[in-house]
């Protein structure tokens, strides 16, 4: 029994602490300088917080170029798919595209009656200011849902801003650099949004699911919400404007999962808005 | 002359693409990350193979150094990916000092307990004391994969070796 164990605590000892042949560094000192890494990362050590600042604007670029071959086999692929499609699709579009027209003036009218009623009620408008940002990387790990974009500090961009694609909430800011930034996607399991499901005006909280779509928590009953509901930002917290599109409800037996409508796999250009509430005159 | 120098040369980069496909590895997405479910973890593999087979082609500094390249880009907290990756290297270290005869299929299966201890390890730290929210049925996914592929890469890699990095044994 003890010759084994002898044995066990000498194989343990090569593998660790010995430094293996043309190795510079010790497999031990390494693996105790992660750890440390790890300790001053938790507790926001400042120097640690440069360093990586430094690293991931360095880093964010060379990734972005190592990406781009595979990007554009992925885009191509993606144009031809799409080129098939359109012929199927035309038609349909064709009559989608009278009834969105003339509801586009409808919605027209309905705003400017909407700020003129908020105008008499003193209610809150907002203002917005937009950037547009290009995606660097769109690595998804199975784990965390971001994207890195190519705006900063410089562009006076802060955490907890907006990011839309096509005028769909996608994200908020949750990290920023110099000259980039990381998006957490709604889509990600660390997300809480704020939404107001409509029809009903119900208040919620979406939350990701880790995939590519969210899931509605919180909420009294389940049955008032209905297939097809479209789910707001609700503005709750003041980060967010109320009434940015989201998604559609996709009904799946006890739980309501929310099918957004921007692809995140697709993103290439986004817009980061900040809202600012309007002085009452 | 120039034909001893193109050797050297070539000899040179053919040493160096294990740490070169690591680094290509963690700057991209050949883990297939974004298909739905499946995914593996291409590092784990290649971290655990060469550490196990040829530790003096993959230094520990370069292991490190992904690890820290890899928590940038994929938003983990700075040195768990490193952290992580060394671990394996030691697992593959001690497998390496007790193994006399090496099979394909024994590292196969340490390989299974490498990984499931190693991501048990980092998830505990990730939810303890980050408080990052883990999809479990997508780690498992992730695991079983990276298993199920070890098999197969390992025998990619291991022609390789015996092709390219056999004369330069000798």
């Amino acid at each position: 029994m003890e010759p084994s164990r002898d044995d066990f605590i000498i194989a343990i000892r090569s593998a660790f602490l010995k430094k293996g042949t043309k190795q510079r560094f010790s497999l031990i000192a390494l693996l105790i300088f992660s750890i440390l890494l790890i300790i001053l990362g938790k507790i926001n050590f400042t120097p640690i917080n440069y360093l990586k600042v430094g690293i991931n604007e360095i880093l964010y670029r060379t990734a972005f170029v190592t990406s781009l071959p595979e990007k554009y086999i992925g885009y191509s692929l993606k144009t031809i798919e799409e080129h098939i499609k359109i012929y199927k699709d035309y038609s349909t579009i064709e009559e989608e595209l009278k009834e969105v027209k003339s509801k586009k003036y409808k919605a027209e009218f309905l705003e400017a009656e909407n700020k003129r009623l908020k105008k008499i009620l003193e209610d809150i408008t907002y203002s917005s200011k937009s950037t547009i940002a290009k995606v660097l990387i769109d690595k998804q790990s199975p784990f965390l849902r971001s994207i890195i974009i190519n705006k900063g500090s410089k562009n006076k961009l802060k955490k907890g801003m907006a990011v839309l694609s096509d005028n769909y909430l996608i994200g908020k800011i949750v990290e920023v650099n110099y000259t980039t930034s990381r998006v957490l996607l709604l889509s990600d399991l660390n997300s809480r949004i704020p939404v107001s499901i409509e029809p009903g005006s119900i208040q919620s909280i979406l939350s990701g699911n880790g995939k590519n779509s969210g899931l509605i928590q919180y909420t009294k009953n389940n049955d008032f919400i209905k297939t097809d509901s479209v789910v707001y930002t609700s503005g709750t917290g003041g980060l967010l404007k109320p009434g940015i599109p989201i998604g559609k409800i996709l009904n799946n037996e006890n739980q309501n999962n929310v099918d957004f409508f921007s692809d995140f796999t697709q993103l290439r250009y986004v817009q980061v808005s900040s809202y600012t509430e309007e002085e009452k005159k | 002359m120039s034909e001893f120098v193109k050797g050297n040369v070539v000899s040179k980069l053919i040493k160096l693409a294990p740490a070169v496909i690591l680094f290509i590895s963690v700057l991209n997405e050949i883990d297939l990350n974004y298909l739905e479910i499946f995914s593996f973890n291409f590092p784990f593999i290649l971290i655990f193979y060469w550490s196990l087979r040829k530790s003096e082609l993959l230094g520990y500094g370069y292991i490190f150094l992904a690890g820290i390249f890899n928590d940038v880009v994929t938003g983990f907290p700075i040195g768990i990916s490193s952290f992580n990756y060394l671990l394996i290297c030691g697992f593959a270290a001690y497998l390496r000092t007790i193994t006399l005869r090496p099979s394909m299929v024994k590292d196969w299966f340490f390989f299974l307990f490498t990984i499931l201890v190693v991501n048990s390890l980092s998830y505990s730290v990730l939810n303890i004391f980050f408080s990052i929210d883990l999809n479990y049925k997508n780690l498992f996914f992730n695991i079983f994969f990276t298993f199920i592929f070890y098999i197969i890469l390992g025998n990619l890699f291991l022609l390789y070796q015996n092709k390219y990095l056999k004369e330069s044994d000798d």
